[in-house]
């Protein structure tokens, strides 16, 4: 297990009613981790980069953001 | 505004657009590039990709507006979108049309990105290889001559440019060489 492995953090940020959840297209994705960094209360990496989503709503404005962000166009929002 | 003034506008948002330009392009390859999550550098460097280029648009906008609006050369409205018709200078200010138009492209499959095949989007923004250096060649062979600040500021866009286009060419492929680790290293 390498040194560089993150999980999400256990500290929950109060999240607004009917706020969305994180997926991941895990074909589409391509490991650049700029969700662990923008999302970091809810995504973490693997050992190999690839993210670790917990199953936690995130704020809309912040999803907006990553989804936007993602080079890979891998993320997406669920209910 | 008086001519001169319009010509000058033209040569400065010239040059903010190349350099902002190459910035864009320099941006985009370090994230293809990239040989590793390099975390919060990546989220910058992709924030930054995105949001330049659309600061660039405001000053290209203002360069290609001035430039055919002034009057000490005749670059008719036409040239905005078809290449190679202007009267002065036509292949130089057509590369610079053809540019703009490969460019129009790119940011319109980005905008629409969510409305397209991930193949296509990208054979798309491929073409920014193309655009970059039809836009150095019209800011070197186009910059006023004996002002080397400006055709100084293009060609060492040029060279930081081909820097890191070397950078992108001579650097690992972080998908195919992840695989290949995570192969060798078996599934533990």
């Amino acid at each position: 297990m390498s040194s560089d492995q993150r999980r999400p953090s256990r500290r929950r940020a109060p999240v607004s009613a009917g706020a969305p959840r994180i997926g991941v297209d895990r074909v589409a994705c391509s490991g650049h981790g700029i969700c662990a960094q923008t999302l970091a209360d809810v995504v973490g990496l693997d050992e190999w980069g690839y993210p670790i989503v917990a199953d936690r709503p995130v704020e809309a404005k912040d999803a907006d953001l990553a989804v936007k962000l993602c080079p890979a166009r891998a993320l997406y929002l669920r209910p | 505004m008086s001519n001169e003034t319009l010509w000058y506008l033209s040569r400065a948002t010239g040059l903010a657009s190349i350099t902002l330009l190459t910035l864009v392009v320099i941006l985009g390859l370090l994230t293809s590039g990239r040989r590793r999550p390099f975390g919060e550098r990546a989220t910058i460097v992709m924030g930054l990709h995105r949001w330049v280029s659309l600061g660039m648009v405001a000053f290209l906008t203002t360069h290609i507006v001035t430039a055919i609006v002034e009057t000490y050369v005749s670059i008719d409205w036409i040239s905005l979108v078809i290449p190679f018709t202007s009267a002065y200078s036509p292949l130089w200010v057509g590369l610079g049309t053809l540019a703009f138009d490969v460019l129009v492209a790119v940011m319109v499959t980005s905008y629409w990105r969510h409305r397209m095949t991930e193949r296509a989007w990208t054979a798309v923004h491929w073409l920014g290889y193309l655009m970059w250096p039809m836009a150095i060649a019209h800011g070197v062979a186009l910059g006023t001559a004996d002002q080397p600040l400006l055709r100084g500021t293009t060609l060492l866009c040029g060279a930081a440019g081909a820097l890191a286009l070397a950078w992108r060419l001579t650097t690992s492929y972080a998908d195919r060489d992840r695989r290949r680790d995570i192969l060798a290293g078996g599934w533990s």
